[in-house]
């Protein structure tokens, strides 16, 4: 069921001001969520004061210059900060994105950071994702055949190959998954954006000789049909994917196989 | 017991609370409050025709109370609900057939339901008066 507030334990409190060195002129604050394990109290929200003077352009930069230089202990997950490993995906002024092609530039005012939504949160900004990747391991995300192998490569046309476009690029850095209502309500049970855009990647895929298990095992109340064009996936999406039009094009086959 | 094996209650990362609002979700969550409005109005119709169907006093007093600030403030609301939830209805038989799902064209399409919802119920509001 859908809970609108936030539990006892997740309620957000005030926490510390770090202040900017001496000396800098061009300050912007970084509101960044907090929490440990450790102490048993509530998370909170510190305020780091940047200077802009010595820092990079990308929001990751920041969160990289914070932890070097004035709080070792804030926590977050990065790798390639380049928009190819999906590790620094997190709630930026609103929406969900990566830290590592934001620029600071596009937040206007102070830059309010939170881990992705309605998550477990293991520590400040790092997500536990364990359902998501079971999720994603339910949907058997590798090509399966019945017949012979061939003796060489699995041959497409090039016109079936570009029909995995759009689908391959995804990172799997749900962004999308969890900037869905319909995944924060019922994301036990609803696959979500980002799983569902990887069933349909092996769906459309023409090597691909299981469609119509794949489809039997999304034709479900709530694996599939909880997607109500909400299109949130859509518009947050950092690589520019569109995960509600691959949702719509496996309703349309599970409609198409039954006419 | 020592730290790493003491039992967590992770809390739950904030959502709505966070989340800036999107033309994608706003409408999404207006078609469904417009549809539950329309099944409420419905029962609000219901008992227009009751009290049309009983005595003149009764039927005076449901008019008089359809011409008070509360009721036109019930009566816009449900005529706006009904174009918005058949407008943003149309916009997603589009959706069903596979069309309109590039960001640019759902906010497109989404800005002309909400306009053509208030185009639509002003002229009937309009209409409505000079039928009176």
């Amino acid at each position: 069921m859908a809970e609108f507030t936030l539990p006892a334990n997740s309620k957000v409190g005030i926490g510390e001001t770090h202040k900017a060195p001496a000396g800098a002129k061009n300050i912007r604050k970084f509101k960044v969520y907090r929490w440990t394990p450790e102490d048993g109290k509530n998370p909170s929200v510190d305020t780091y004061e940047v200077d802009m003077d010595t820092c990079g352009p990308m929001v990751l930069d920041a969160l990289i210059k914070i932890k070097n230089e004035m709080d070792s202990s804030l926590t977050f997950r990065r790798s390639c900060r380049e928009g190819v490993c999906g590790s620094c995906a997190m709630n930026i002024d609103g929406t969900n994105t990566l830290a590592c092609t934001k620029f600071i530039d596009e937040v206007k005012g102070d830059i309010k950071i939170y881990p992705l939504p309605h998550m477990p949160v293991v520590r400040d900004l790092v997500p536990d994702l364990n359902v998501p990747y079971a999720q994603l391991s339910s949907i058997e995300p590798w090509l399966k055949s019945t017949t012979q192998p061939p003796t060489r490569e699995r041959l497409q046309s090039p016109e079936e190959r570009a029909k995995l476009d759009g689908l391959w690029e995804c990172i799997l850095c749900f962004c999308c998954s969890t900037s869905c209502p319909s995944y924060w309500w019922n994301g036990d049970r609803y696959l979500g954006p980002a799983i569902l855009l990887q069933a349909y990647r092996w769906i459309a895929d023409s090597r691909d000789e299981a469609r119509g298990e794949r489809l039997d095992q999304l034709e479900d109340p709530f694996r599939l049909y909880r997607c109500h064009t909400i299109m949130n996936c859509t518009k947050t999406c950092p690589k520019s994917l569109n995960p509600a039009k691959a949702i719509a094009e496996i309703k349309k086959l599970m409609v198409e196989r039954t006419i | 017991m020592s730290v790493a094996n003491r039992p967590v209650h992770r809390p739950l990362s904030p959502h709505l609370q966070v989340y800036r609002p999107q033309l994608t979700s706003t409408l999404s969550i207006l078609h469904r409050a417009t549809g539950i409005a329309l099944s409420v109005g419905v029962l609000y119709l219901t008992a227009w025709v009751v009290c049309a169907s009983g005595s003149y006093d009764v039927y005076a007093k449901f008019q008089a109370f359809n011409g008070s600030f509360v009721g036109r403030f019930v009566l816009g609301g449900w005529l706006f609900s009904m174009f918005f939830h058949l407008f943003n209805g149309i916009r997603h038989l589009f959706w069903d057939v596979g069309y309109g799902f590039e960001i640019k064209d759902a906010y497109r399409s989404g800005w002309i339901v909400v306009a053509a919802s208030l185009v639509a119920t002003a002229i009937s509001w309009i209409v409505g008066l000079r039928l009176i």
